[in-house]
């Protein structure tokens, strides 16, 4: 898969799908390809965090460790983005993610994505109307459930 | 040290002095002959005067004239011979031309010793001032610059050597010639003779007069620019600051200011200087303008006769010469003793350590002692802090001490005072009953060892940094040749006679059993052992690695690594580790290595294949030409340089991004732009032959795996290979030397350890590939009990000024190590380990304890946290620079109190 394959599939990403082109080609140059073997982990619930994610190919699993032990709460493929939190508020990783099958990602380091965003503050505000988008979502399923309780 | 700099000539060089003042009164003999002898010519082999009589007269008579004690009586030893004129005047031409030459002689002998001798003093002053550095007390490095001190020894004592040979010889030589020159022109007339002195005698008293402001303004000379080399030090010192406070134009401010100060000094010592000439050459005019006058109207009236007056003017000739030089040595001499008062003044600081406790031990250095008894011990630096307040305790050798307390309750000072490092201002220290600060450096430097905070490395390898502290005395000569031992001795002789000491830095001085090892072979395991005490010896073997050796000098290490690549590479067969690494194959294009290493194939050694330049290289040019890919390579650099710029284009030039990915710099890349305009997509055909082989540097540049432009496929990758081995087939003789091809079955002596034993690049963009790979070649060097030399491989990195090419932890860690490799029966760590992660403190801690207390040796741990102090037999708490509690921790437990806080707080 070459530079420009990476950039489609990067425009099929979310938070960057506002984003033009030529900015999304210089972020997927600036980015290290990395491959996963089955079993290999991604990144480790409670370690800092240091880069994002984007699944090129492949599955992985999204653990979270509980009192009895780790629970596959999701699963990621292509096209998924994942990471993102733990680089933009610098909280520890919040989840543990091991690929399933071999797996294809494009690793987006922290300074990168900071140079990226301080470089081209159009890409912060497209970043930040899918964040914005994201909380709306994520109350309007909040609402829903206090009304399903309260109800 | 004398504080005249005449004393301080006199006292060390006296017999060369001496001697060559009897060269000096001996040459005046010959020198008054080749001034007599033109006279005589004149007057009796041109005029002809002594022939008016006779035809001949007798030449070279021997007469001993005993009338002071037999009246009349002349002995005649020999009558001589008989001379016609022209005879005499040959024979005397010849006197005259001998003379000159004897003179010519004596001078360049006197010369030649003078300069011997001023260059021998002149060492011995440098070592001197080197050997007082080395005696100052600790803290009067808190008050000196080092550029200053080196600038002190190296450039302002350095006229001193001019003068030293000089001191005594000049004036006596000048002052003999002179004389002679007066004493001549006074036999030919008195008052031609009054005349002379009385001008010479104006001339000495106002000239140096005159220079009086001069010698004043070069020592301001001298201060400034001794200032300003500490100024330049602080600078490269806190380049830092300067750039993170941007303070730059600040620091110009101040540079400015100074060099503006002492160009007034310069240019004021011009004017002084050309003041001081003018009148130097009016008054020595004034001379013979005098000898013109009286001695033309004595001829004239004929008092005197011709010849005498060429005589007396020949005479003169000679005699500004000497007089201008002697006031010359005169200004000299003022000046050279106050650049000497001012460099020996700041080499005099007060309580310098006595010579003799830092004597040569004669053999192995006696252990310590049993006891060390503190009294009273007090420090102060300004008599009102004090920072340690009458600290009294007595402390066993082999105790295991921790002292505790907050971070300025003095605890770091006692430390400093117990390797002797602060000077108590009051109080005692006694080692079994004897003055601690008496004892020689060397039985301190063997039985003791200090860390402090921060590690000062020399810009050296690791191991000199490491087993720095076993070098106190020379354990073994070295090993020379019989003409190069003649040669080291006839060195060291020459030393002694300029008080250098005769010690040979090629010796071995390495103390192997202080380190606990039997001699360098088996050392290794030793500093091994240290390194891994210190958790250094990961970061060691890692060095090791990308460290690399000479196979022509290591022929067997380099059979062992290169088993370990065949052992690696049987071992990546393994389908677990497929895919992580891709092999050197000659005949296939790796996709992990750039265009350029691809065709290279090899490792550059020189400069003309490395880095861009092998895109400018004729031999590869012609290659490229003859396999027919130049054009497409420059086609590839087109595309290359069309999408930088179009990814980097809206980019600020100083981001960070230009300088880690792109092919273009910022700088280059609007000019690129312009060329990518012009072209407006016309292809390579219309780029103009001065831009291509520029662009020829980025495909080279370009790696498959990495860049991931899609620019090399199979077509493409078969014509790079036939570039490969076109390259090598042809590769002329000048060439060779530049390139080490890589070949399996060949150790690579320019290539790293690493480099070596993988035989491959490690595959863009595996997870973990680069952990994984590690761990295996760590592994299979572990079985062919390879480690330890790669360890030793390691320890020849060098660790850079200051040791800025390891991290802060690397140095600190590598000055614990030292410390701890001569096994010290008295070790302070003096909050040593602080600057580690508290997990890694504490294993540390353990490390050095189990060491100590399996030998029984003294462990003093000065506490960076309390919590530390907890496996230690006693613990002192210190408050306000006391002792506030002092005891076993279960003691200390027992009655609570700051201890108890402390050990809370914790």
């Amino acid at each position: 898969m070459n530079l420009n394959e990476e950039v489609e599939l990067l425009k099929g990403v979310p938070i960057l799908s506002k984003i033009e082109p030529a900015k999304l080609k210089l972020l997927a140059f600036t980015s290290e390809r990395v491959n996963y073997a089955e079993g290999q982990e991604l990144c480790h619930q409670g370690d800092p965090g240091d880069a994002m994610y984007v699944i090129l190919g492949g599955v992985a699993d999204v653990l979270i460790d509980t009192p009895t032990g780790q629970i596959r709460v999701a699963e990621m493929k292509k096209n998924d983005f994942l990471g993102e939190i733990a680089i933009l508020c610098d909280v520890p990783r919040t989840a543990t993610i091991k690929a399933r099958e071999p797996l294809n990602t494009l690793k987006i380091s922290k300074d990168t994505f900071y140079r990226m965003v301080g470089e081209f503050p159009q890409m912060a505000i497209e970043i930040m109307r899918e964040l914005a988008h994201r909380v709306e979502d994520t109350n309007k399923k909040l609402r829903e459930a206090t009304a399903t309780k309260a109800a | 040290m004398q504080r005249n700099l005449f004393t301080y000539i006199w006292r060390y060089s006296r017999p060369e002095q001496v001697l060559i003042l009897g060269l000096v009164v001996l040459a005046q003999v010959f020198y008054f002959l080749s001034l007599t002898v033109p006279k005589d010519i004149v007057n009796n082999g041109i005029q002809g005067n002594a022939f008016k009589n006779h035809q001949t007269i007798p030449f070279l008579v021997w007469e001993l004239d005993l009338s002071a004690i037999l009246p009349g009586k002349v002995l005649r030893i020999f009558d001589g011979f008989q001379v016609d004129q022209l005879g005499y005047l040959v024979t005397m031409s010849f006197v005259f031309l001998g003379a000159v030459i004897i003179n010519s002689q004596f001078k360049k002998t006197i010369n030649t010793q003078k300069g011997r001798m001023g260059e021998r003093m002149l060492r011995r002053l440098r070592y001197e001032l080197y050997d007082r550095i080395l005696r100052f007390p600790p803290a009067h490095f808190r008050k000196v610059k080092q550029a200053e001190l080196a600038t002190m020894i190296k450039d302002e004592v350095e006229p001193l050597g001019g003068f030293i040979g000089d001191a005594f010889v000049q004036p006596m030589f000048l002052g003999g010639q002179a004389l002679t020159a007066i004493i001549f022109i006074m036999l030919q007339n008195w008052l031609l003779g009054i005349i002379v002195v009385a001008l010479l005698g104006v001339q000495m008293v106002i000239i140096p007069r005159l220079r009086r402001p001069v010698l004043i303004l070069g020592r301001e000379r001298q201060i400034t620019a001794r200032q300003l080399a500490g100024r330049i030090a602080e600078t490269a010192d806190g380049v830092h600051e300067i750039h993170i406070h941007g303070a730059a134009n600040y620091e110009r401010a101040d540079i400015a200011d100074r060099l503006g100060k002492i160009y007034k000094i310069r240019f004021d010592l011009y004017q002084k200087k050309f003041v001081a000439k003018f009148w130097n050459n009016i008054l020595s005019q004034a001379t013979p303008f005098a000898i013109y006058l009286v001695g033309g109207y004595f001829a004239i009236t004929g008092h005197m006769n011709v010849g005498a007056v060429v005589g007396v003017l020949l005479a003169y000739k000679d005699l500004p010469g000497p007089i201008k030089e002697l006031i010359d040595w005169d200004q000299q001499r003022q000046d050279v003793q106050i650049k000497y008062e001012q460099v020996i003044d700041q080499f005099q600081p007060e309580g310098m350590m006595p010579q003799e406790l830092q004597a040569l031990p004669e053999g192995p250095p006696p252990p310590l002692g049993k006891e060390l008894a503190l009294a009273g011990v007090t420090v102060s630096e300004d008599g009102r802090v004090k920072q340690l307040d009458g600290v009294s305790m007595v402390l066993p050798t082999d105790t295991k001490m921790a002292v505790i307390g907050g971070s300025s309750s003095g605890k770091e000072v006692l430390g400093q005072v117990l390797a002797r490092l602060t000077l108590p201002s009051s109080g005692s220290i006694k080692l079994d009953g004897n003055d601690f600060f008496q004892l020689p450096e060397y039985v301190l430097g063997a039985r003791t060892a200090y860390v402090g905070q921060e590690t000062y490395l020399f810009p050296q390898s690791v191991r000199d940094n490491l087993l720095f502290g076993l070098k106190i005395r020379p354990i073994a000569p070295a090993n020379y040749d019989e003409a190069l031992k003649a040669e080291r001795e006839a060195f060291w002789e020459e030393s002694v006679r300029a008080g250098n000491p005769p010690f040979d830095p090629h010796a071995d001085w390495i103390d192997y059993e202080l380190a606990g090892a039997s001699g360098p072979a088996d050392l290794l395991p030793r500093i091994v052992e240290v390194l891994k005490q210190v958790e250094l010896d990961e970061d060691i073997y890692g060095l090791g690695l990308r460290g690399s050796i000479d196979a022509a000098l290591r022929p067997d290490l380099a059979e062992r690594f290169l088993k370990a690549r065949h052992e690696l590479h049987g071992r990546l067969k393994d389908p677990s580790y497929a895919g992580l690494i891709e092999t050197f194959n000659a005949d296939a294009y790796n996709r992990n290595l750039s265009v350029a290493e691809n065709i290279l194939f090899g490792t550059p050694l020189g400069k003309e294949l490395s880095g861009d330049s092998i895109a400018f290289d004729p031999y590869m040019q012609s290659v490229l030409k003859a396999t027919g890919i130049e054009l497409d390579l420059q086609r590839m650099g087109l595309t290359i340089a069309e999408t930088m710029v179009e990814l980097f284009s809206g980019l600020s030039p100083d981001n960070p991004l230009f300088e880690q990915y792109s092919f273009i710099s910022a700088d280059e890349l609007p000019n690129v732009r312009l060329l990518l305009q012009r072209l407006g997509g016309k292809g390579i055909d219309a780029v103009p032959e001065a831009d291509r082989p520029r662009l020829m540097t980025l495909p080279f540049r370009y790696i498959e795996a990495r860049h991931r432009l899609g620019l090399v496929d199979a077509a493409m990758e078969e014509r790079l290979l036939t570039a490969r081995h076109a390259f090598a087939q042809g590769l002329p003789a000048p060439l060779r030397g530049a390139v080490e091809f890589y070949d399996f079955e060949r150790y690579n002596s320019a290539a790293t350890l690493q480099d070596n034993i993988l035989f491959g690049r490690l595959v863009y963009g595996q997870a973990q590939g680069e952990q994984r790979i590690g761990t295996l070649i760590s592994d299979v060097l572990n079985g062919l009990g390879l480690r330890n030399s790669v360890v030793e491989v390691g320890l020849d990195y060098n660790v850079g000024v200051g040791g800025k090419r390891l991290t802060a932890s690397q140095r600190q860690k590598l000055g614990i190590a030292r410390a701890l490799i001569k096994r010290p029966q008295f070790l302070i760590v003096n909050e040593a380990v602080a600057s580690f992660d508290g997990r890694t403190q504490d294993r540390i801690r353990d490390n050095i304890l189990t060491a100590a207390r399996k030998d029984g040796r003294g462990v003093v741990w000065i506490a960076n946290r309390p919590s530390q102090a907890e496996p230690f037999e006693q613990i002192v708490v210190m408050q306000g620079g006391r002792v506030v509690a002092h005891g076993a921790p279960s003691e200390l437990a027992a009655k609570g109190g700051l201890y108890a806080e402390l050990m809370a707080a914790a």
